[in-house]
């Protein structure tokens, strides 16, 4: 069932009409996100221009019951901004206004559509910036950041996107418009901020956030540590947190990340070692200083093999370029790869690596490991060639690590959220009436379940098939057979 | 279950003949190094000002990948979304997957301007084009005082358009200043010797728009290359270098510039063959690659372009020898795209510009955003070029240079266009708009900074 007429009518009524995409050439290019793999032509694009248009539009698609899906820049690792066949996509692209930046008090009011880094950029005249910073912070929009409350290597110390955003306006499933949080981070009665952030799209549409700005930090210090073996940088990870040291941030990447980050970018990894450590400590010089030495004692105690320290401004960005280039720079080395996310407790981090290495020798199949050593949040890459036909072995290795995970005491998912690529094992994580739970919340939110159905939650459609478009059986077509 | 992040290429099949014809359709190693990332939306021009996933790189290769696999045609808006591409190429400076969009847009092009019917009054506009800018006698006539609107006039096709393409013809006329007629016809001497010990023996591009509109930038740089021991030829009979075509798709009568190109310089017993120009520059280091299934020209196209050097490059890797005078002034460099993202050239301009004593280097916001020029683009997509000219010539204001200064004649236009003569230098006038060598000439001969 297409969309009729009459509801492209109502949206161009609504927005300006070319601001609604139909042409299917050009609604393809909507058609995934981030995890290419699952694909869905949705039947509209939205481009609307400001909140007002929003709210518009997501009335119309209440009053039609038409399911919608909001985008941001569509970097999304877990399918959330797949579009819904017979639905409409509601691009957030064009709200990309820094409305205010109030350094005395330290926030900033932003539209859905600015960037991650934007925000910092924003606050940078003020000695402020933004704290989470996701590895594609260049290009991830925070309104996406919110629905997916993400992370990034510096939540370690500074925790994750909730922690810093303190309230939002929402477009409402049906259209309405309600501020959840408030401005001083101080709230009477349930946390519905709570609930919303992290929700992946699928309460509602943010149009404004007020995020909180933290003063620039007086002193960063940044050291790249290689190390004769992962579980050598996984005992220094775990001496550092026990010696009392909260780094700012403390990045594992093993032998393959390391190749394809220093060919992408030449950031002066060192090519062939089996694991190398990125720890940062910022803060006050002295205490910056003082923990810094200790963090280096800690790791020629574990037979660091190279130590880096970066000496400049420069030298720090290219480290860290090199790490937040990597799950992209992987692309150089395998034809194509499974981005894995998953949380273990800290100390169960050599283990979990040698058991991923273990699966990954069993099935033949390659696995880079780049991740937030100090939180315990793995992104185990997993490199396959679907020419050579790999892809099944792949899958199958990159769903059994992610249960792992779970079979540890971790998480299924540490930031890239659920989504639509996850959806299914949420009960290996979660009991019947934990879920049961989770879906009144979001009735309660979305009557008409038209807010980006079919993600987070599995349904036996999702989970039994591949979404997309309904596509007659050819014998169907041919009135042989017939669907009952 | 998970799903893969991998190539553009992931579980989508062939499901038709592909759309391109035979001629270097765009490789399929190339399309799947995209993994879909994003990296490269926001330092793309036409997604920063529209926000629209086909209107940027990532959107362009998949459509791209959808033609190769036959399920989308090129007509209609595969053909829209690679047009109103900058070919800028930011996006290859930002990919960390290395995805070559520059031989993409490369290959993609010419399967365009082969195989999709262009409307008769774009098509026009184009061919008034491209029967005039690599034609220096034509521009020369085109540029004399008062004389382009009328020449232009003359051409049949420029008259039926006129009506039609008023926003292009005026994009067209606004960014082709009237020139002195000493210097639409003067001419760069054929040989100058190096000033003292000879470290380098050089022939220089003198370019087509470069030399009738900036003649004065040809000469400053025999000048300073002179002053820093490089003997200069300037062979007589070398022509346009075919970068505008080849950067619109017009690969086959680029290739016939490009073959005369080369057979007029291999003939020199030289180091380097030098430009001044980042789209010549960038398109003269192409023509290994693009003549490489050309059995005749192959081996030497490749000999050609590894001799290909920005004069900057070859400046910075001799290093200053002639005596500098002090510049006490603000000096903003802008990096063309086809110097900075296409050749990857940034150091060495910064680094030949510090060579000056006392001047004062700024780094302009945003750098990586083409500034609208982009070849022919601000003739064939005004708008978007005018959008994009006004903010870089705001983010020019923001740092209050006495002088701005950029190694392409393109974007030399197009920043004076959006500057404007009211926004003014410290002293009340316009900001005067250089190109490097400009400034250099002028420290090593110890004379004023020109005003143009």
């Amino acid at each position: 069932m297409a969309l009729d007429g009459g509801v492209r009518q109502a949206f161009e009524r609504v927005l300006d009409p070319a601001d609604v995409i139909s042409n299917p050439v050009k609604c393809r290019a909507y058609e995934c996100d981030g995890l290419t793999g699952y694909r869905v032509v949705p039947e509209l694009v939205l481009l609307p221009r400001d909140a007002a248009q929003v709210a518009a539009a997501v009335r119309v698609c209440a009053e039609h019951r038409v399911p919608f899906v909001a985008r941001g820049a569509g970097t999304g690792l877990s399918g959330g901004a797949l579009p819904v066949a017979d639905g409409v996509v509601i691009s957030l692209a064009r709200l990309k206004r820094v409305l205010e930046v109030d350094p005395v008090n330290r926030r900033a009011v932003v539209e859905p559509g600015v960037t991650n880094l934007e925000i910092t950029a924003a606050a940078a005249p003020h000695g402020l910036y933004y704290a989470p910073d996701p590895s594609s912070q260049q290009v991830c929009t925070i309104g996406g950041n919110v629905a997916e409350n993400s992370g990034g290597a510096h939540c370690l110390k500074y925790g994750f996107t909730t922690n810093h955003v303190l309230s939002f306006e929402v477009v409402l499933p049906d259209g309405s418009v309600v501020t959840l949080g408030t401005d001083t981070g101080e709230q009477a009665g349930p946390d519905l901020r709570g609930v919303f952030l992290g929700s992946e799209g699928t309460l509602g549409i943010t149009t404004k956030i007020v995020v909180r700005l933290l003063r620039t930090p007086e002193s960063v210090r940044t050291l790249l540590a290689d190390f004769p073996s992962v579980a050598a940088a996984g005992d220094v990870v775990s001496d550092i947190v026990a010696a009392g040291i909260v780094p700012a941030a403390v990045e594992m990447m093993d032998t393959l990340a390391i190749e394809a980050a220093e060919e992408a970018v030449h950031a002066g990894y060192t090519v062939g070692v089996p694991a190398a450590l990125v720890v940062e400590l910022d803060g006050p010089v002295e205490e910056c200083d003082v923990q810094f030495e200790q963090v280096k004692e800690i790791c020629d105690r574990h037979g660091c093999t190279r130590l880096h320290i970066a000496g400049s401004p420069e030298e720090r960005a290219a480290i860290w370029r090199g790490r937040k280039a990597a799950f992209a720079a992987v692309g150089r080395i395998s034809p194509d790869y499974f981005v894995q996310d998953g949380v273990v407790p800290r100390t169960r981090l050599a283990e979990v690596l040698g058991r991923i290495a273990d699966m990954g020798a069993d099935a033949g199949i390659r696995v880079a490991n780049v991740f937030h050593a100090g939180d315990g949040n793995l992104h185990p890459l997993v490199l396959y060639s679907a020419a050579a036909g790999e892809t099944e072995r792949a899958e199958k290795l990159s769903g059994q690590i992610a249960e792992l995970c779970v079979e540890l005491g971790g998480s299924l998912s540490g930031e890239h959220g659920i989504g639509t690529d996850k959806a299914c094992s949420m009960p290996k994580m979660f009991s019947r009436d934990d879920l049961a739970v989770m879906a009144r919340v979001r009735s309660a939110f979305d009557p008409q379940g038209i807010c980006n159905p079919g993600k987070v939650l599995p349904t036996p459609r999702l989970c039994g098939e591949r979404p997309g478009k309904y596509k007659p059986h050819p014998l169907e077509e041919a009135g042989v057979i017939e669907r009952l | 279950m998970t799903t893969p992040a991998g190539s553009a290429d992931t579980n989508l099949p062939q499901t038709g003949p592909s759309a391109y014809d035979d001629r270097r359709p765009p490789e399929r190693e190339l399309l799947d190094d995209c993994v879909h990332c994003g990296f490269c939306l926001p330092t793309c021009p036409t997604y920063q000002l529209w926000g629209e996933e086909m209107d940027s790189p990532r959107g362009r290769i998949y459509l791209m990948d959808l033609a190769q696999k036959g399920e989308i045609g090129l007509e209609g808006p595969f053909t829209e979304h690679i047009d109103q591409c900058l070919g800028c190429m930011a996006c290859v400076t930002a990919c960390p997957s290395g995805v070559q969009y520059d031989r993409l847009l490369e290959s993609v092009r010419p399967q365009i301007e082969r195989n999709v019917e262009r409307t008769p009054s774009d098509r026009l506009f184009r061919n008034a084009i491209f029967a005039l800018f690599p034609y220096k006698r034509r521009l020369r006539a085109a540029a004399l005082p008062g004389a382009f609107y009328q020449r232009l006039r003359r051409v049949p096709a420029v008259a039926k358009l006129a009506e039609k393409l008023p926003g292009r013809l005026a994009a067209m006329e606004s960014l082709l200043p009237p020139v002195s007629v000493r210097e639409a016809f003067a001419r760069l001497p054929t040989y100058t010797p190096a000033v003292g010990e000879r470290r380098a023996r050089v022939a220089l591009l003198s370019g087509c728009v470069q030399d009738v509109f900036f003649h004065r930038v040809n000469e400053a740089t025999v000048r300073v290359l002179a002053a820093e021991g490089c003997d200069v030829l300037v062979p007589a009979e070398q022509q346009c270098c075919g970068a505008l075509e080849l950067h619109s798709g017009r690969e086959e009568s680029a290739l016939v510039r490009a073959r005369r190109e080369i057979a007029v310089f291999e003939k020199l017993d030289v180091d380097h063959v030098v430009t001044n120009v980042a789209g010549c520059g960038s398109s003269m280091k192409e023509y290994g690659h693009l003549l490489s299934d050309d059995p005749e020209w192959a081996e030497r196209a490749a000999a050609f372009s590894a001799r290909v050097r920005d004069v900057h490059e070859v400046l910075a890797d001799l290093g200053p020898r002639a005596p500098r005078h002090p510049f006490r002034g603000r000096v903003a460099y802008h990096d063309a795209c086809h110097l900075g993202h296409a050749q990857k050239v940034r150091a060495q301009p910064r680094a030949v510009l510090r060579s000056i004593p006392d001047l004062q280097l700024v780094d302009l916001p945003e750098a990586e955003l083409c500034c609208g020029s982009a070849g022919i683009y601000n003739m064939v997509m005004p708008d978007a070029a005018a959008e994009l000219g006004a903010r870089k010539a705001a983010n020019v204001r923001s740092v209050a240079p006495d002088v701005i200064v950029t190694a392409n004649p393109g974007c030399l236009l197009q920043i004076g266009k959006h500057l404007g003569t009211t926004d003014g230098a410290a002293d009340g006038g316009p900001i005067p708009l250089l190109h490097p060598m400009q400034l250099l000439d002028a420290s090593i001969r110890g004379v004023p900074v020109p005003r143009s």
